[in-house]
């Protein structure tokens, strides 16, 4: 995989999806499970299927990878017919992520990563790179990781390497079957804010299943809202979705409080940051206190060796130490750049703090957003939707 | 009876040497058996049903009487106690097997399959990697089992600690008679002791550490 180095422009690395009629029918059952489906996700795009619970949009998304047969119609991958193609092949091609990851309890982190590339023929030395790899684009440090077993890591961290194992053969096209929806509310976002920085730097086809639909705003360029037999009733922009529901169908399933929710659809990078002081665990305490109190600022960033955030002292806790600790604060407040103002404010608010920590590539520190900032932006946006 | 045991060392080692030979190759067969059919059975729950039915019901017969039985198409020899035993030893595994490969939980039976394993990889790479701390435990109880099945086979003629325990209990009340029932006896409850110690160390060495409780 190659990095990529022009930031402002989004690299696509995935490639379009085309369904045709896709139908599924049951046995013994009158109306099909889907319903001659049409639908263009462009490449790159994340597309977010929303829906009650059997509309048919699992069993939509489980036809692209053929877990489950469609009974008629056509699935293109690019340009490429994939319908009659070998199960098995077409799937090492397409990530696939379930909910906790569905990693398999018997083999290491590294292992359950380096499945595909293995049966893909890869060697066994670029397999161990490929592994490393995707374990820092995870967040999850190698070194610590490769060699553990599922059951001694946290829910968020089994869903971290679930998606590093989907997509360890660089697939262009990555499913997502409720991966979050197994993990408390706090976990959830921060896997949110991952996969949004992920997908910034990769650009892959994702189609993601969820019954949640403040992630499908978060998470989605378009969302698909299906009905029951997996009718596409609108087809849109989340704001789009927000603004003019298609129909009062889609306008009960939105819910009340729009106005909030366009909170939600505000992005943190698009308000201004603070950009706090920063200084290197192990720096000389008094010099940073120097050039905080120049700048002005009561307090200080202290980020790892690779810029990651590790806590956030005050200056006056700083003045009392003599080098700076390197004690990582559990409970520091981050959130992602493609965060919500939503999701800052509810770290805010779960960490009683006035303010976060906000982290760009690869969760190095990217600024502050404090909770002025947020209560400037709902009332703006309140104004907005007055007026 | 320690006289009798150093006159007769030799042919007590060779005895015990082919008990345990016996055992071991007819449950290593009987594993293999018991899981291939397993395989075929456990996603019919109509065929697990059948399979947990003759494994239940083909453990009440008694072993002197299958022996008996057997002498008819196969003659004395090895060939009937071999095919008794590895009969016996099958069950406990066959019932463990389907158990345990039905244990494994679906939804990673699914995320092997939508990462692209074929059928058989998934089986091999995840299904029976996980159901075999269950299957191993059936192995272990078969072990037990035969081992006192295998001193029936006797009976036939067949080989092992069996015939100087038989030998014994037949001219019960002459000289030695005792001592022979008796370290025949002994030795087996020794070498069953033994085979599960073996047994518990396979299954440390050969289950995962990810699942191992």
């Amino acid at each position: 995989m190659s990095e990529t180095t022009v930031q402002d422009q989004r690299t696509v690395s995935g490639v379009a999806i085309r369904l045709e009629g896709v139908t599924k029918r049951y046995p013994g059952q009158q109306k099909p499970a889907v319903d001659a489906v049409d639908l263009e996700i462009a490449a790159g795009e994340t597309v977010m299927f929303v829906g009650p619970s059997g509309c048919g949009k699992t069993t939509l998304l489980k036809m692209l990878n053929r877990l489950i047969e469609p009974s008629g119609g056509k699935i293109f991958l690019g340009d490429e017919d994939v319908t009659g193609q070998d199960p098995d092949r077409l799937r090492r091609r397409i990530g696939y992520v379930i909910q906790a990851g569905g990693l398999f309890p018997h083999m290491t982190v590294g292992t359950n990563i380096g499945i595909v590339p293995g049966m893909l023929g890869w060697d066994k030395k670029k397999i161990a790179e490929r592994t490393d790899e995707l374990l820092d684009l995870v967040g999850l440090d190698p070194e610590v990781y490769r060699d553990r077993y599922p059951k001694e890591l946290s829910g968020g961290q089994q869903q971290r390497v679930g998606v590093a194992r989907a997509l360890a053969a660089d697939p262009p096209v990555l499913l997502m079957d409720e991966p979050f929806g197994a993990v408390d509310p706090i976990t959830r976002q921060r896997l949110q804010d991952e996969l949004l920085r992920i997908q910034e730097e990769l650009g892959k086809t994702i189609v993601f299943v969820t019954h949640d639909f403040d992630e499908a705003v978060k998470l989605g360029d378009k969302i698909v809202v299906f009905d029951v037999g997996a009718r596409v009733v609108q087809y849109d922009t989340p704001e789009a979705i927000l603004a003019e529901p298609a129909e009062d169908y889609v306008a009960d399933f939105v819910g009340a409080g729009a106005t909030l929710k366009q909170l939600t659809l505000t992005r943190v990078a698009d308000t201004e940051l603070h950009t706090p002081i920063t200084a290197q665990v192990g720096e000389d305490s008094a010099a940073v206190v120097a050039r905080a109190t120049e700048a002005g600022e009561q307090y200080v960033v202290v980020t790892d060796g690779r810029g990651r955030p590790v806590s956030w002292p005050s200056v006056a806790e700083l003045s009392r130490t003599t080098s700076v600790p390197g004690t990582r604060d559990d409970r520091l407040p981050v959130v992602g750049l493609r965060s919500t103002l939503n999701d800052a404010l509810d770290t805010m608010l779960a960490a009683s703090q006035g303010g976060v920590v906000v982290t760009g590539r690869r969760d190095s520190v990217a600024g502050v957003l404090v909770v002025e900032q947020v209560m400037a932006a709902i009332q703006a946006t309140r104004g907005e939707t007055r007026g | 009876m320690w006289q009798y045991l150093v006159d007769r060392r030799e042919l007590i080692a060779f005895q015990a040497y082919q008990h345990v030979s016996l055992v071991v190759q007819c449950v290593a067969l009987a594993t293999v058996l018991a899981v291939g059919l397993a395989v075929l059975a456990y996603r019919s729950p109509r065929i697990t049903g059948l399979a947990n039915g003759i494994s239940a019901i083909g453990l009440t017969i008694p072993s002197f009487a299958l022996l008996g039985l057997l002498l008819a198409p196969f003659g004395f020899g090895i060939t009937p106690a071999v095919v008794a035993v590895v009969f016996y030893a099958a069950l406990p595994v066959l019932r463990n097997a389907v158990v345990g490969l039905a244990g494994v939980d679906q939804s990673l039976v699914e995320s092997a399959r939508g990462i692209g394993m074929s059928r058989w990889a998934t089986l091999r790479r995840v299904e029976l990697p996980l159901a075999w701390p269950v299957i191993l435990a059936g192995v272990r109880v078969s072990t037990q089992m035969v081992m006192g099945i295998a001193a029936v086979a006797a009976y036939v003629l067949g080989p092992g600690l069996g015939s100087l325990i038989f030998s014994g209990l037949s001219r019960l009340g002459g000289a030695n008679a005792l001592n022979a029932t008796l370290v025949g006896t002994i030795a087996m409850v020794l070498l069953a002791l033994v085979l599960d110690v073996v047994l518990v160390l396979v299954g440390r060495l050969t289950t995962s550490k990810g699942i191992r409780v």
